[in-house]
């Protein structure tokens, strides 16, 4: 895969930001021996990349999070190894950020030194959410993050989908979207974020190119 | 409108306008700071006002403002924030004024923790503030009855002029889901004669109060709106019942706790076991007759809950003796599994518990 060392993920609240990022490390296990994520969320309370701290811990990927240790803290504090994390120059890592500029707040603290390294900043669009269900709301939000954060995202996420009930249709609807948000930015697609059901039925090559395949980790089974 | 995808804080902000609320007032608080945060956004937008109070009991007092000037009015918080409001929900309740708050239940007592709840059901059942008054309370299980049940508040709250509860947890408030906005049935609702927005000098003033100084008066008044409480009861139950003829074990569940218990019901199916529920969607008025329809199979009710047993008082009501009842809860913020239900479930069908 061609992504840099360092993989910043950002999105719209609520765009499937943290189910990615812990899909993609996952992913990134499989062909990097030292990889780390790290939960940069001090926006939400629930459903954080910290709550999966014994899942990633057994497949053998660090994780980093508030310096507080405890899940149901909702306070912004972080702890120091964060700058080895985005520093270290063997290590794989993510940063699972919060979501809106108010969640991207917290990158501008690294930004200095982010830019010295050799980094991707993904933005993550999820057309069946209100506020980024059309080109504008998507570019708005995407341009906040990156005036927010100072960093320039390199690469888009379509991640448009239905939960459990994602269709094939949903995708597509996802993919023109990005794809056009694409064409305003020159930003290209980097990933189409699917569930592995689903997956399995997409046939439009566009998106075949660039299909990644993922499980719902932080889904409850009885959630929809 | 098509299907999107919102969390159950959002969901409420947005089905209030909808149903054509003009004014909020609340204060942040996890885990229902994004209804303010939604709020502050979209209610400008609809051309009405959001106001961050300086705190909780500012916030309720507010709503009673607006409310008694005839507009659709709410507040929104979570359990801490809302034991700050009682005071002035039972003023509304004694001024007879139509509003709507929306509690987001996390752990308690006291702070607690911001984690997942529904310990509030004495408070929202019961009445938490002073005096006999009751407000109608909707337990909704999903995004989806979120939006349908606020903006079936605002038209409840005006038909019997009083305050309407949405009693969800914290879960609800946080989890994503798709939704979709549905126009509602249409309610006569009688006009809103009542209200303090002038005179022209052509009638006497109305006056909104919850002072009754002579006891014979206050009594009056009490029997007055105690007729709104039987309707209430007659008319406004709601739950949804399922399996309960041929059950060998049934469950009782409100909330996003339903939902768990449904999952386990599919397990213990595969082994075997029938099992039937009721989920009170109103917790008041409480559906104690729908337990009539328990079958002679039965062999025991097993009320589920995230509190440490609220409600086996009313399922204890409803099941009237002829069943033991066993209880399956967790406090504080921790989340029940299917498995530890399931267990239950098994030991009730075959008589080890």
């Amino acid at each position: 895969m061609l992504d840099k060392r360092l993989v910043i993920v950002t999105g719209h609240y609520g765009s499937g930001k943290t189910e990615f990022s812990v899909n993609y490390a996952v992913k990134m296990k499989e062909t990097h021996e030292n990889v780390s994520i790290a939960d940069l969320d001090i926006v939400n309370p629930y459903f954080r990349s910290r709550e999966k701290r014994e899942f990633f811990e057994k497949i053998g990927v660090k994780i980093f999070d508030s310096s507080i240790k405890n899940t149901a803290i909702d306070i912004p504090a972080l702890p120091a190894q964060m700058m080895g994390v985005i520093l270290n120059p063997n290590e794989k890592s993510v940063l699972d950020v919060g979501g809106d500029p108010v969640g991207a707040r917290v990158l501008a603290r690294y930004s200095g030194q982010i830019k010295n390294t050799e980094y991707d900043m993904f933005y993550v669009i999820n057309g069946n959410r209100p506020e980024t269900s059309n080109v504008e709301g998507s570019l708005k939000y995407l341009r906040m993050i990156e005036s927010t954060s100072g960093l320039k995202v390199t690469g888009l996420i379509n991640n448009t989908h239905m939960l459990k009930d994602t269709k094939v249709e949903d995708v597509e609807f996802g993919h023109e979207l990005t794809k056009k948000v694409s064409w305003e930015t020159d930003i290209p697609i980097r990933y189409e974020a699917v569930i592995k059901k689903t997956a399995e039925k997409i046939n439009n090559e566009e998106i075949l190119e660039k299909l990644f395949p993922i499980n719902l980790y932080m889904r409850e089974e009885w959630m929809s | 409108m098509s299907k999107v995808l919102m969390k159950g804080n959002e969901a409420v902000g947005a089905a209030a306008i909808e149903a054509g609320c003009k004014f909020f007032f609340g204060y942040p608080i996890t885990p229902s700071s994004e209804i303010p945060e939604y709020m502050s956004k979209a209610l400008p937008e609809a051309g009405g006002v959001f106001l961050q109070a300086e705190s909780e009991i500012a916030a309720i007092n507010m709503v009673y403002g607006a409310a008694g000037a005839g507009a659709r009015a709410m507040t929104a918080s979570s359990s801490p924030g809302i034991s700050l409001k009682q005071e002035g929900i039972t003023y509304a309740a004694g001024a007879e004024l139509p509003c709507v708050i929306v509690n987001m239940m996390r752990g308690g007592p006291g702070l607690g923790s911001i984690q997942p709840s529904q310990s509030d059901y004495f408070q929202s059942t019961r009445g938490g503030g002073n005096g006999d008054y009751r407000t109608l309370c909707y337990a909704p299980a999903s995004v989806q009855e979120i939006v349908d049940y606020v903006m079936l508040a605002f038209d409840k709250a005006d038909y019997y002029r009083n305050p309407v509860l949405i009693c969800a947890d914290g879960m609800i408030g946080q989890m994503m889901e798709a939704v979709e906005f549905k126009e509602p049935a249409h309610i006569d609702l009688p006009p809103k004669d009542w209200t303090t927005i002038g005179t022209a000098e052509k009638r006497k003033p109305n006056i909104i109060n919850s002072l009754y100084l002579e006891a014979e008066v206050l009594q009056d008044h009490n029997r007055d709106i105690d007729k709104k409480y039987k309707l209430m009861e007659e008319n406004e139950v709601l739950y949804e019942a399922y399996g309960l003829e041929d059950a060998d074990v049934v469950l009782v569940s409100f909330g996003t706790t339903s939902r768990i218990v449904k999952t386990a019901m599919k397990q213990a199916e595969k082994k075997g076991i029938k099992t039937g529920i009721i989920r009170p969607i109103t917790i008041w008025p409480f559906p104690y007759d729908v337990f009539k329809n328990i079958g002679n199979k039965a062999k025991g009710v097993l009320t589920v809950e995230m509190n440490l047993g609220q409600m086996i008082d009313d399922v204890k009501i409803g099941v009237s003796g002829k069943l033991p009842v066993y209880f399956n809860g967790t406090q504080g913020g921790v989340v029940p599994t299917p498995a530890s239900i399931l267990e239950d479930i098994e030991k009730i069908a075959g008589g080890t518990k």
